[in-house]
């Protein structure tokens, strides 16, 4: 663990399983990890791969059919998912923040951004409506959106969309939590304002010491931002390690994969090769390894669930790992 | 915002003499109201004198502009029959009118509302299915029948509450309604209930769609994610958005409570202007029921006018008079 002392949250076996008409969708199948203080932590994977269902399980906020139906989440030690729906209530917002993927959708559209920051503040401090406003034109003023006092009336139809996502970074910032989990935060936006966003993000936890949790499908974005990189696949985390070491020496064949198909990795003249076939439907997925249907590396034994191994800092569920160091 | 109220009267004028030339034809249309108003046995000479005391044996042209010309000065007419201005005819009548249909819309949306609400934020529970049931009684049941049953019930078998009539009328700031004095309200209960109960079907599933539609949005996850209680997040955040097609819907249903108040009125012989709608019709009085029409698109535009007013204070997107 990079974290100095305890981590900030630790995810022990946490499964999220959605029960639909079809079938059990385990949309979250067996993840444990954790976050430590002040650490940064890119979560990658295909769109289905369940990474924002684990951010949004952390919270509290699977929608049914949805149901976190086993493991632990140790926040600051404490288990989240023993505590009652009150208490967690204090902790949404207050101690774990979360940024969405669309900032067009994140706002309400019939209230003004003061209220909506304002209303956050009082919904954790008891302090007075002037006060909850003076922090909330701070917090605006700290994302960097100009004249801060007078934009706290207006409507979120009339602000950009990379300056909604800055109003819903400032609303995260409000109570300075101890842990943000951005889902896809840059997504919805323009590639230069992606890069603000990020780099504004990156300086705000670095400055209020705040532990991140960056979902994203974006292997790039992840590279110049986080400490440490876990990859997702079907459900579950298919290899997790230091952010240098996985992209540069990919243990997983997956993940290898998903690098020799990122543009930027590929050097010049070569082919992208994107990976062979379709990630699996949630609802029937092959036993033992998810991925041995698209693997070159797939033998029979593939057909057994993969024990995560633990090498140096490297964490890796495969039979068949690419193998570096003897290289 | 001035220049939106500006335009928008000048479009209602518009409307205004539209519909006055609509009417007045439509109405020129049906029957002689002279066989209706004379003596069967009346000697000829009579009868042309009352037809052209009526003004009855002028050209249709000009019918029309004597009378559009008495109404730019505020008179609509005489009645035949009451030999009164119809148009004072209609505001005696136009209160009790009104405070039926003002109550029945309270009772619409303080019943509707709620239900909506649980009915929406607990679909497919035992209280949805229950709700919605009755919702579809509450739509499917002829008005009229509602009304008899109401009777026969809370009149007839338990004697709880009056069935015909508008009872004592108390005044208040010069204003005089039943709603001043305990014997009208409880003349008021049973019609009031009667006109309500469509719409409070209507109320209750425009609520339960809304919540429906908006709960699930990202918004409504967003303020779960900032730790806001469920009571602040139903009745601020998702409870503004629904009132933005409730406001619509509702505005329209008021105009047509307004106007079609007739049924309930004739039922617990309420003395409104339904009722003297009926009756004019009924004698071919065309004054009456020429001023009548006017009167209700007048209210009908106004209810609008209200409407998109309240709707601009409701949803910061909308801006009066920036539309083209």
């Amino acid at each position: 663990m990079t974290g100095i002392g305890t981590p900030v949250l630790e995810v022990r076996n946490l499964s999220t399983h959605f029960m639909t008409r079809r079938g059990v969708l385990k949309a979250v199948d067996d993840v444990s990890f954790s976050v430590g203080r002040r650490e940064i932590v890119g979560l990658v994977g295909e769109s289905g791969s369940g990474k924002s269902i684990t951010g949004f399980s952390i919270l509290g906020l699977v929608d049914p059919p949805g149901r976190v139906v086993s493991g632990q989440i140790l926040f600051n030690g404490e288990d989240l998912l023993k505590m009652p729906p009150k208490a967690m209530r204090t902790i949404r917002g207050k101690r774990i923040a979360m940024i969405f993927q669309d900032p067009m959708m994140t706002l309400n559209p019939v209230l003004s951004v003061g209220t909506q920051m304002i209303e956050t503040v009082l919904a954790h401090d008891k302090v007075s409506r002037a006060e909850a406003r003076t922090r909330s034109r701070d917090a605006l003023g700290l994302v960097g959106i100009p004249s801060p006092e007078e934009r706290l009336d207006a409507y979120p139809h009339q602000f950009s969309g990379g300056m909604r996502q800055r109003v819903a970074i400032a609303i995260a910032l409000l109570h300075r939590p101890d842990l943000i989990i951005a889902d896809e935060p840059t997504t919805a936006l323009d590639v230069t304002i992606q890069s603000q966003i990020l780099f504004e993000i990156k300086r705000l936890a670095a400055e209020f010491g705040m532990a991140l949790i960056w979902i994203s499908h974006d292997l790039g974005v992840v590279a110049a931002l986080a400490d440490r990189i876990m990859v997702m696949y079907a459900g579950k985390i298919v290899e997790a390690g230091h952010v240098d070491g996985v992209l540069r020496e990919p243990r997983h064949p997956y993940t290898s994969g998903l690098l020799s198909a990122v543009p930027a990795a590929v050097p010049r003249g070569e082919p992208l090769r994107p990976i062979p076939g379709f990630a699996p439907s949630p609802l029937s997925r092959p036993s033992g390894c998810a991925f041995r249907d698209r693997c070159a590396r797939a033998t029979g034994i593939c057909a057994t669930e993969p024990m995560p191994s633990i090498a140096a800092d490297r964490e890796f569920r495969c039979f068949h790992p690419h193998l570096w160091s003897a290289a | 915002m001035t220049v939106f109220v500006i335009r928008r009267f000048l479009q209602s004028l518009a409307v205004l003499a539209v519909t006055a030339v609509i009417v007045f034809i439509g109405i020129y249309a049906i029957g002689d109201p002279a066989e209706m108003l004379i003596a069967p046995d009346a000697s000829p000479a009579e009868r042309a004198q009352v037809v052209a005391s009526l003004g009855l044996d002028k050209p249709l042209w000009e019918q029309f502009f004597t009378f559009a010309w008495n109404a730019l000065h505020g008179d609509l007419g005489r009645s035949f029959v009451f030999n009164r201005p119809s148009i004072s005819l209609i505001f005696e009548r136009l209160p009790a009118t009104l405070e039926l249909t003002l109550v029945g819309l309270v009772f619409a949306l303080v019943i509707g509302i709620p239900l909506g609400l649980l009915s929406g934020l607990k679909p497919n529970s035992a209280t949805d299915e229950v709700i919605m049931t009755g919702s579809i009684f509450g739509f499917s049941l002829p008005s009229f029948w509602q009304g008899m049953m109401l009777i026969m019930i809370f009149s007839v078998w338990l004697g709880w509450l009056p069935s015909t009539g508008r009872g004592e009328v108390g005044e208040f700031l010069g204003i005089r309604s039943s709603l001043f004095t305990l014997d009208g309200l409880t003349h008021l209960i049973l019609p009031a209930i009667n006109l309500s109960l469509f719409k409070v079907s209507l109320v209750i599933r425009l609520t339960r769609t809304g919540v429906r539609e908006t709960m699930p949005l990202d918004f409504v996850k967003f303020a779960r994610a900032k730790g806001l209680s469920e009571k602040r997040i139903v009745f601020v955040h998702v409870f503004k958005n629904i009132l933005i097609p409730l406001i619509t819907v509702i505005g329209l249903e008021l105009g047509s409570m307004l106007a079609f108040a007739v049924v309930t009125e004739t039922i617990f012989a309420w003395p409104g202007i339904g009722k003297l709608l009926i009756d004019s019709i009924m004698r071919l009085d065309r004054p009456v029921v020429v001023a009548y029409l006017l009167v209700i698109v007048s209210l009908f535009i106004f209810i609008n006018f209200v409407v998109d007013v309240l709707y601009s204070l409701v949803d910061p997107r909308v801006r009066l008079g920036d539309a083209q």
